[in-house]
């Protein structure tokens, strides 16, 4: 937290004055204005849908403000286009990555500008030794020679990293960059950060997540409902007024819960094997219950829930619904069976981003909400308008293209569409990935709801706060196998730790 | 109500018009007017595109706006626009259907043989059975073993065109007794002064339109078009989904191939040669995205009417047959861009 890198420190890396950015029946941007410094860790937090993703979508250059101008050191610039904005020195590293997947990592990283010999030819040499010198600098343990297709998602996003420093970079934005790696690989993105930062340039960090947030930023700019809502010096904050300021309203996610009272076992799960996917799992789920599965990802606990959704034919074992084996040949036939699965990937898996908000709800149902042959609006806008008001879904309307949607409604809308289904047993895969705190606790809060009218509920979750203060019991898994099972006056993250690395088990699920 | 699913994302219809970029503050009028005209365009671009070539022509050519001319345009458009809505709710499902040119070369040469050698009717059931199941194969390669539809169609191109050689031995095919066939109705009839290939063009297009827009097997080719996973996700048998539009395309190149056989009366070989992309061009002109999931019925129509008034307003001009080839291609292009452009505001996309 050094001052001694910034070269000018009267004038900002980047400064934003009244930015406006206005969508048909949306101001996303009303007036946002605040500076980078070079050599600071500037984290930009909100919502989903307070704005975030369309500023950075105005520092990359690929919208223009309506009103409103941007400074780079000092100097008035409009950006028309990325390759604009990267000639400005501003990068942008997207939570999603863009790499050519069959290409090397060289190429990847200088894509576009391969540097030329005579005669136009690609000059090899010199773009491997540039692109292993970035490398290196990233302390990346693989070769420029690499194909990226066969680096894993943390290595792939290292060449993400890299592409944007073959530049002078003098504004870096980092969209939600953890949102796929591990802890470790945590650690060396964070030592990369500190190095831009230490070379003079203004990081603009963009994440959910409170931790890294205030392991990594000097100062925290919050955005709700597309407005700015103020700076706050990290040293002088907590997380408390940051979350306050996020969401208008303070937020308790500590208290805990009573018991659930639990009923009939709904699901019955004896020894179920699929492959080497996962082995000889069993465990049991009453009616009113909340059933968390824990572990690393690759754990195979999605695979259990599409197994237990008939997208997958067990090898293996047996599946009870209400005392009764059953087999699950089909999600369609999943779904006849009272089981509603809410995927792990909402985008790929959950919804038509191109199909209205009331059409994907009904989507699982459409066949039932017939008049004569045909689909009845009114049965359809029911249903919409039920789990509008009950999951609070911020649209102008049912006709809205999902894809408009931020991410924490997107889930909603998920949710709406399964919950709609009135099922028995509810599986919820990573029910909050990428969604801010206030929807957050607004799932959580949800899920225990419903578990509370009766359901049986299971949730997957790769994060250990979520599944602690959702779950009545645990169930921690690890390389496919179930290792233990807890209760809530049972579990600290420290044996969930441990059961989930394996070094702990206790075969009674 | 039918259009809801084409609306324009939000985050791009309201990007303003191509040379907006730089002055941020008091774009003012100008810069609202080239707002709602971009919306316009996105939303119903083609609408006006078609409005402007009318007006065009009609200004050149007096006969261009005749009643007589009108439907002699709406009526050869008749077999390429019947083939077009069933290639609509291929394309809307997620795949490509480039077989149908050759599949009406093939139900042509059937129909027209069959109906001296078994009678008319007939004729028609067994022409209809045998283009389904062409259909069917189709389906079964791209909806269950799940092949690349544009490979699956193209061979299936040359494969039928194939089949009706080897079924006609070569020869052309021709009906004797023209003029005391009740089958001459279907290419050659009126109902009330219309044309019947324009009635036969009208009432596919609204049972189709009808079918895509209010029921429950529309809603699913719009779902496994659109995400063919979360369609999977939601229950919905995605095979049994892309099979079904392969049988609705094989039967409207049937009922377009007994139109045709009954207006000509005879049938060359080859003669739904090219068929394919006059099809495929009028459904890219409606707007029906090549990606599936989105586009309409009668966009589709509106798209093949398109181009076939550009095509008689060119013969109208005094222009060579030819030059329609040219200028339809110009004009396919000039639909997408401008399509594309209004969607994202500027002629070229910024992400070079």
């Amino acid at each position: 937290m050094s001052a001694s890198h910034i070269p000018q420190p009267d004038t900002p890396a980047l400064r934003l004055e009244g930015i406006v950015k206005t969508f048909p029946g949306v101001r996303a941007l009303d007036d946002v204005g605040f500076d980078v410094r070079a050599g600071e860790v500037h984290a930009l937090l909100g919502e989903n849908g307070a704005g975030k993703s369309t500023l950075m979508k105005v520092l990359a250059g690929m919208y223009e403000p309506d009103e409103g101008s941007i400074y780079i050191e000092g100097e008035a610039v409009t950006m028309r286009s990325p390759l604009e904005a990267k000639a400005r020195g501003v990068v942008l590293i997207h939570q999603e990555l863009s790499l050519a997947e069959e290409m090397s990592v060289a190429e990847n990283i200088y894509l576009g500008e391969l540097p030329r010999k005579s005669l136009g030819r690609v000059d090899w040499k010199t773009l491997h030794s540039n692109a292993q010198a970035i490398l290196d600098r990233l302390k990346c343990g693989f070769d420029s020679k690499r194909q990226v297709g066969t680096l894993s998602i943390a290595n792939q996003q290292m060449v993400e990293i890299a592409r944007a420093l073959t530049v002078e970079a003098k504004v870096v934005v980092f969209d939600e960059p953890t949102a796929s790696l591990t802890d470790a690989e945590k650690v060396v993105l964070f030592d990369i950060i500190n190095d831009l930062k230490a070379r003079g340039a203004g990081i603009v960090y963009i994440s959910h997540r409170m931790d890294e947030i205030f392991t990594l930023a000097d100062r925290i700019s919050v955005l709700r409902d597309g407005g700015y809502r103020g700076t706050l010096i990290k040293s002088e904050t907590n997380e408390d007024e940051v979350i306050q300021l996020m969401i208008g309203r303070a937020l308790d996610l500590t208290r805990r819960r009573a018991a659930a009272k639990t009923g009939k076992v709904a699901l019955q799960v004896e020894g179920l094997s699929c492959g080497k996917l996962f082995e000889d799992v069993s465990f049991e789920l009453r009616e009113g219950e909340v059933l968390g599965f824990y572990g690393l990802v690759g754990a195979g606990r999605t695979e259990i829930a599409e197994t237990l959704f008939g997208l997958r034919k067990p090898s293996a074992g047996r599946i009870l619904i209400d005392g009764t084996e059953v087999e699950i040949s089909s999600p369609a036939d999943a779904i006849k069976k009272g089981i509603s699965l809410v995927p792990e990937s909402r985008k790929e898996q959950g919804l038509v981003l191109g199909m209205n908000c009331r059409d994907n709800i009904t989507l699982p149902q459409v066949g039932d909400l017939t008049k004569g042959p045909f689909v009845s609006d009114g049965a359809e806008i029911a249903i919409f308008d039920r789990y509008y008001e009950a999951l609070k879904i911020k649209t102008p309307s049912w006709r809205q293209a999902v894809g408009n949607l931020s991410g924490g409604n997107q889930q909603k809308i998920v949710i709406g569409k399964w919950l709609a289904m009135n099922p028995r047993i509810l599986i919820v895969d990573e029910p909050t990935r990428g969604i801010d705190v206030g929807s957050k606790s607004e799932i959580h809060d949800l899920i225990r709801t419903l578990a509370g009218e009766g359901y049986a509920v299971i949730v997957i979750s790769s994060e250990m706060p979520e599944v602690m203060h959702v779950s009545d019991r645990i169930v921690a898994m690890f390389h496919g196998r179930i290792m233990r099972s807890f209760t809530t006056e049972e579990v600290t993250e420290d044996n969930l730790v441990a059961a989930i690395s394996g070094i702990e088990t206790d075969k009674v699920a | 109500m039918a259009d809801i699913r084409h609306e324009i994302p939000a985050d791009r219809a309201g990007r303003s018009g191509p040379d907006s970029g730089g002055k941020h503050k008091g774009g003012g009028m100008a810069h609202s007017g080239l707002k709602s005209f971009a919306g316009l365009m996105a939303r119903q671009g083609i609408l006006v595109a078609f409005v402007l070539f009318l007006i065009a022509f009609s200004v050149f050519s007096d006969r261009f706006l005749s009643a007589e001319n009108i439907f002699s345009v709406v009526r050869s458009s008749a077999i390429i626009g019947v083939m077009a809505l069933g290639v609509t709710v291929v394309v809307i499902g997620g795949n490509l259907d480039l077989s149908v040119g050759s599949m009406l070369s093939f139900s042509t040469v059937l129909v027209v043989d069959l109906h001296d050698k078994i009678g008319p009717g007939p004729a028609i059931v067994v022409t209809v059975l045998a283009t389904l199941c062409l259909g069917a194969i189709n389906g079964l390669l791209v909806g269950v073993a799940r092949l690349n539809s544009l490979i699956v169609t193209l061979g299936m191109l040359s494969a039928i065109q194939g089949l009706t050689l080897i079924y006609s031995g070569g020869k052309n095919v021709d009906i004797v007794h023209q003029d005391t066939t009740w089958f001459k109705i279907f290419g050659r009839g009126y109902i009330a002064d219309i044309p019947v290939p324009i009635v036969i063009f009208a009432i596919c297009a609204i049972v189709l339109h009808v079918v895509m827009a209010y029921t429950p097997f529309g809603r699913r080719i719009y779902a496994t078009g659109g995400n063919p996973t979360a369609a999977v996700f939601s229950g919905i048998r995605r095979s049994r989904v892309v099979f079904a539009t392969y049988l609705i395309s094989a039967l409207t190149v049937a009922i377009a191939a007994i139109v045709l056989g009954s207006r000509v009366m005879g049938s060359q070989n080859n003669v739904g040669q090219g068929y394919e992309l006059q099809v495929l061009a009028g459904v890219i002109l409606g707007g029906t995205s090549l990606l599936g999931g989105s586009g309409t019925i009668w966009k589709s129509v509106i798209g093949v009417l398109i181009l076939g008034f550009i095509q008689n307003g060119l013969l109208l001009l005094g222009f060579e047959y030819y030059v329609q080839w040219l200028v339809t291609w110009v004009v396919i292009i000039l639909a997408v861009w401008l399509d594309i452009a209004a969607k994202r505001g500027r002629l070229l996309s910024p992400i070079a």
